[in-house]
């Protein structure tokens, strides 16, 4: 029952995108599709859940002056292996995400969880926490890329809803994904501040 | 069980031993995914070859040749594909660099050197824009570059004088590209002409034995 | 000619935040004054340079010629974060006013992704040519003055916003998202420069 409160904690009060402001990087640059945004989220959580439960593990097993070398070396590891099994399973995605798989390492969420979460919980807490934080992450860059991709060229995961020529280019290049990005920010915060 | 103390030796062994074990997982790891990774390219590689050279037709051919040209720090790599033991023209393969190193462009020329078809192997080019190339410069987009033949046209960007409208927003990567297909244009001229200096070179040497 | 318009192109037409989205999280976070937001820029186009120099090294005369390309991530992001501790120190004895006021983003630096976007980048263009030491260094000098020009003018503007009266649920944040998608709205008109 806490495990689920966790995971629920992570998609929605903690969601790391939307309500955190953590990871802006690959939320920005690789929401020009639903689908981009979706293999991004699903990447980052995958290397969430690795990381979160192998440091939970060996966290009594870590000095505390040399704690953040050891995540990052950690995290690095876990990237590179998904770096690899993208490559060789699902190349189409690895190539249109290209530059932002190695970059997960940098992605403050996943740090930033194994250093507030992992590092002072149990095992399978830190695990849900990883699944709770990658579903939120998830979900903020497929909704933030459903929107792009929609205003931008009139699609959604390639299903053509109307003419590109309706599209509005500045939906795909970079203006469109900060304006885009600040009206969903907008929109949660007058959800949950019931301001 | 307590937590390690924070000792000069301490931390010592831990980064060793934690640096010791991710090396050795990403080495098992690459021994396992070296395999799958080279099939998928040969894979790619393939169906490549045959998009470019049937322009998106059925169709079977068979890669009789393969040479490699330098150009530039560049490698070329040129495969000429037959259909039916008929030469229908080559295909060439070069990597250039757009806004990031990378941008791996397949093309294939008729025996005139019209340009067939394209495909964009592998870029790392931003995700959305530039990542465009594979679709923009096909038949029927807006920088059609299909039939068109480099040595006849002036295959670059309308803002550098040239005839292909450049990607909107994107105009390092479609000079990157066009760059790309105009050098590859000239590999194939350039092996071309080596051949047949090899063979006038080949055939003097012969007179000249045959002289004495 | 050849440098200057790799330069421009670095600094204006790709920039590092507004159209490569590198580093955005240091963008939004130390940009409410421009003092800090000068500061943030320096100690990034310091790290930047280094780290540049370093990784290329590594890559062409460790991971090239061992043939450990995979190791590239985690040596990268090593070598980033020791160099980010000692520019810490450095600073520490040097500056200790300018070390109070970037406080807690120094170390954030490590996880700048702009440091590793860039090493990476460089890098990866060790093996076929298309970066030498020189370009990769004016290539990391300019991405890091595009980075420093817009953290900086993005700082003015927040400074100013901060006097203006934004509706709640727009504050912080929102406001400043907004801010940058129209700064980088104005970037993409430098596309016709290069």
């Amino acid at each position: 029952m806490n495990n689920l409160k966790v995971i629920l904690n992570g998609i929605i009060k903690e969601n790391p995108a939307l309500v955190l402001l953590l990871g802006m990087c690959p939320t920005l640059g690789t929401t020009t599709s639903a689908m981009n945004g979706m293999g991004m989220g699903l990447a980052t959580m995958a290397v969430l859940m690795c990381s979160n439960t192998v440091i939970s593990l060996i966290k009594r097993l870590i000095p505390d002056m040399v704690r953040i070398p050891s995540f990052i070396v950690i995290i690095a590891t876990f990237v590179t292996v998904l770096e690899m099994l993208m490559k060789a399973y699902v190349p189409s995605l690895y190539a249109s995400l290209g530059l932002f798989i190695p970059l997960i390492v940098v992605n403050c969420i996943v740090l930033g969880r194994a250093e507030s979460f992992a590092a002072k919980n149990s095992p399978l807490a830190s695990l849900c926490d990883g699944i709770g934080s990658g579903l939120g992450f998830t979900l903020a860059l497929t909704m933030l890329g459903a929107i792009r991709e929609i205003l931008g060229s009139g699609m959604v995961f390639g299903i053509r809803l109307w003419s590109e020529d309706f599209g509005v280019l500045a939906f795909v290049l970079a203006p469109g994904a900060f304006i885009a990005l600040a009206y969903l920010i907008v929109i949660v915060n007058k959800l949950t501040k019931k301001a | 069980m307590k937590k390690l103390e924070s000792t000069l030796p301490n931390m010592v062994i831990v980064l060793t031993c934690v640096s010791l074990i991710s090396a050795t997982l990403l080495g098992v790891m690459q021994q396992l995914t070296k395999e799958p990774i080279a099939q998928i390219e040969r894979q790619t590689l393939e169906d490549g070859i045959k998009k470019v050279m049937l322009g998106g037709k059925a169709g079977e051919l068979t890669v009789s040749r393969t040479d490699t040209v330098e150009m530039d720090n560049t490698a070329f790599i040129i495969y000429t594909a037959e259909q039916g033991g008929v030469e229908l023209g080559k295909a060439v393969k070069a990597t250039v660099t757009g806004f990031s190193p990378g941008l791996t462009v397949l093309t294939g020329f008729d025996v005139e050197g019209n340009i067939l078809g394209y495909e964009i192997l592998a870029t790392a080019e931003t995700p959305g824009l530039g990542a465009k190339a594979d679709q923009w410069f096909q038949k029927g987009a807006k920088g059609d570059i299909i039939g068109k033949n480099p040595g006849a046209n002036n295959m670059t960007v309308s803002k550098d004088g040239g005839e292909v409208d450049a990607i909107t927003a994107s105009t390092i990567t479609s000079r990157a590209f066009l760059k790309a297909v105009n050098m590859e244009y000239k590999a194939i001229s350039n092996a071309a002409t080596e051949a047949t200096t090899g063979a006038t070179t080949k055939t003097e040497a012969y007179e000249t034995a045959e002289a004495e | 000619m050849e440098y200057v318009l790799l330069a421009i192109s670095a600094i204006f037409v790709n920039n590092v935040v507004l159209s490569q989205f590198l580093g955005i999280c240091p963008f939004l976070g130390v940009s409410k004054k421009m003092s800090t937001a000068a500061g943030m820029g320096a100690a990034v186009t310091f790290v930047l340079t280094l780290a540049t120099i370093v990784t290329y090294l590594l890559q062409k005369y460790v991971l090239n010629a061992f043939h450990i390309e995979y190791m590239q991530t985690i040596l990268f992001i090593l070598v980033i974060a020791s160099l980010v501790q000692m520019v810490e120190i450095i600073l520490k004895k040097m500056s200790p006013s300018l070390y109070s006021a970037l406080g807690v983003f120094l170390p954030l630096i490590t996880t700048n992704c702009c440091i590793l976007g860039v090493a990476i980048i460089v890098g990866n263009g060790v093996a076929d040519g298309s970066y030498d030491l020189i370009k990769g260094v004016v290539f990391a000098i300019a991405t890091a003055i595009g980075y420093a020009l817009a953290l900086i003018l993005f700082s003015v503007l927040r400074e100013h916003l901060e006097l203006m009266n934004v509706p709640e649920a727009m504050k912080g944040t929102p406001i400043a998202l907004l801010t940058a998608g129209l700064m980088a709205m104005a970037f993409v008109g430098f596309s016709g420069m290069v």
